[in-house]
């Protein structure tokens, strides 16, 4: 295939999981603004007048990165997930499978779908927020490079996902007993100088931590961690979670007898 | 005429040690409506599989028009339409984006994407459900976009693995005639059928695969010139003695009018008539008990399979 037919292949996937994320809106993209706006709701209006400020930002303030982010990684994962999964399940990845679109193609593609998904929730819960608090913006920029990257890192880790499940459930553990756990050990509520330091080293350990200190710091400027660690660590991963889908989706596990 | 396919000492074991192809050579000329027959679990499935790129093979050749499909497994895929034998569709999706989004999976820019769409959505007679959930479709409707679906990049050679399955006569005879047409305006056709009238009517060379093995590969034609025998069933005008047997025509009694007769090659029905009369015999009417191809591949298979429609 030329690169002309290459982008249209791409660019037809992409398109159709882009259409999947709209027709289902009432899955992928209001749940999202419903939880994060009880959130908060409770956080920000409820408690948030109680709890003293942080970095010199109110609670909700300091808070609200880290919503952002959590909702983008989260969706970002289970839309490759449960998208690539559903049509290993009906069989309709075979419509891929038997075509000329290489397979770099067919990863980019599903995980541009997930980004895609990550980035609209992550935006709808920012203006869902805008009702309970201004937004300041420190860099554009690096708000950017963390919602893209973060986004990505976590399509791939969705697309592995399925890659290896077998039945529905199996793509459900990995939100529930690993992402879930390390969203809320993140700082997404609190900063870790507030923490013993034996807390403190494990949050060190746990990369979500550095996607959300880095994310906040594109919006208010402050930050527990080093941003070079973060930037690193984030194009590391999503280098080795694209080529470890290559090498899975080349040699067809999950997908070829 | 060049070749369309050829298939050099193909073998295929599974994880789990079943050798499901032992060594298969295979050739497949342009132009050609080719039949690949076998029992269930023949390694039929398997092969296809391996063509289009759902199963990885173990050792062996394949090339298709010169392509080899170790070395451009992309100009290969780029030349082969495939219907798969389970129904492989999202069913919420429509059928318009069903067959549009793979011609998108070829590179075929969007409108010409959508002019083949339309064209074969209205040949097949889809066009009224373009926008409807592919689930919304019945058994017959679903075969034909899945048809629809593997033309729409228009290739070369056109795989079907087990096509009509399930589909009722009228329904299984329209499609021969479109794949009729199809291979008439150059397309080459390479179909695994159960239904062995299907293989007879449509295809000019048969193969038949059974334990992962190639047993015959001739033209059509020549295989059923070797069947020995055919088995004709007589409705009787009127009860009486059955006939007696003589070296060319063998006589079974199935009840007071019906019988059985296994006629030798080379034995005319005028032949078979004029015995019958002799024997004063009245034929109300008469059928063939299998089909040709049945009766020669129940013969080298050696076996009646569990998978086999009579």
């Amino acid at each position: 295939m030329n690169a002309h037919r290459l982008y249209i292949a791409w660019l037809t996937l992409t398109r159709k999981e882009v259409m999947r994320v709209l027709r289902i809106w009432t899955q992928t993209l209001l749940p999202p603004a419903i939880t994060m706006g009880i959130y908060f709701v409770v956080f920000g209006a409820f408690l948030g007048g109680q709890i003293r400020q942080i970095e010199n930002y109110p609670y909700i303030q300091f808070i609200l990165p880290g919503l952002v982010m959590m909702t983008c990684i989260t969706n970002s994962f289970s839309n490759v997930a449960s998208s690539f999964f559903s049509a290993k399940f009906m069989r309709h990845i075979e419509e891929m499978l038997v075509s000329p679109m290489p397979d770099w193609i067919m990863v980019t593609g599903f995980v541009a779908g997930g980004i895609v998904r990550g980035v609209i929730c992550g935006v709808i819960v920012a203006l869902v927020g805008l009702f309970f608090t201004k937004i300041p913006v420190f860099n554009v920029f690096i708000i950017m490079f963390y919602l893209l990257a973060s986004a990505s890192l976590f399509s791939l880790a969705g697309l592995l996902n399925a890659l290896v499940a077998r039945k529905f459930d199996d793509i459900s553990i990995v939100p529930t007993f690993v992402l879930t756990p390390l969203t809320y050990f993140a700082g997404t509520f609190y900063s870790i100088k507030m923490l013993p330091p034996t807390w403190k080293t494990l949050t060190l350990a746990n990369p979500i931590f550095y996607m959300v200190d880095g994310f906040r710091y594109g919006f208010l400027g402050i930050h527990d961690a080093s941003l070079l660690v973060g930037v690193v660590l984030l194009t590391v991963l999503n280098l080795l979670g694209l080529a470890v889908s290559m090498h899975m989706v080349k040699k067809g596990v999950g997908l070829r007898s | 005429m060049s070749q369309a396919l050829k298939i050099e000492q193909l073998r295929k074991t599974y994880a789990g040690g079943v050798e499901a192809l032992k060594g298969v050579d295979l050739k497949v000329e342009q132009g050609e409506f080719f039949a690949l027959l076998g029992p269930n679990g023949a390694g039929k499935s398997t092969l296809i599989g391996i063509l289009t790129g759902l199963v990885n093979k173990s050792s062996g050749k394949v090339r298709v028009f010169e392509e080899d499909l170790d070395v451009s497994p992309e100009r290969v895929k780029a030349q082969l339409g495939v219907m798969t034998q389970e129904l492989n569709f999202n069913i919420f999706e429509s059928c318009w984006n069903t067959v549009n989004f793979q011609a998108g999976y070829y590179g075929i820019d969007w409108k010409e994407a959508s002019r083949r769409t339309e064209q074969l959505l209205r040949d097949l007679e889809l066009w009224d459900k373009a926008q409807q959930p592919v689930r919304n479709l019945s058994g017959g409707m679903k075969r034909r976009l899945m048809l629809a679906r593997a033309l729409v990049h228009d290739p070369k050679v056109l795989i079907l693995d087990e096509p009509t399955a399930g589909l009722d006569i009228e329904l299984r005879r329209s499609l021969w005639v479109y794949l009729q047409k199809r291979n008439e305006a150059g397309l080459t056709i390479i179909l695994t059928t159960h239904y062995l009238e299907e293989a007879e009517a449509l295809c000019n060379r048969v193969a038949i695969i059974d334990q992962g093995v190639i047993l015959r590969d001739a033209p059509t034609r020549d295989l059923l010139g070797q069947l020995k025998k055919q088995t004709f069933v007589l409705e009787l005008a009127e009860s009486g003695p059955v006939p007696a047997d003589d070296e060319e025509i063998q006589y079974r009694e199935v009840d007071e009018l019906t019988l059985e007769a296994d006629v030798s090659h080379g034995i005319t029905m005028n032949e078979v008539f004029e015995r019958l009369g002799r024997s004063q015999v009245k034929v109300q009417s008469m059928r063939t008990k299998a089909n040709r191809l049945e009766e020669l591949f129940i013969d080298l298979v050696g076996k009646k399979s569990k998978g086999l429609t009579v």
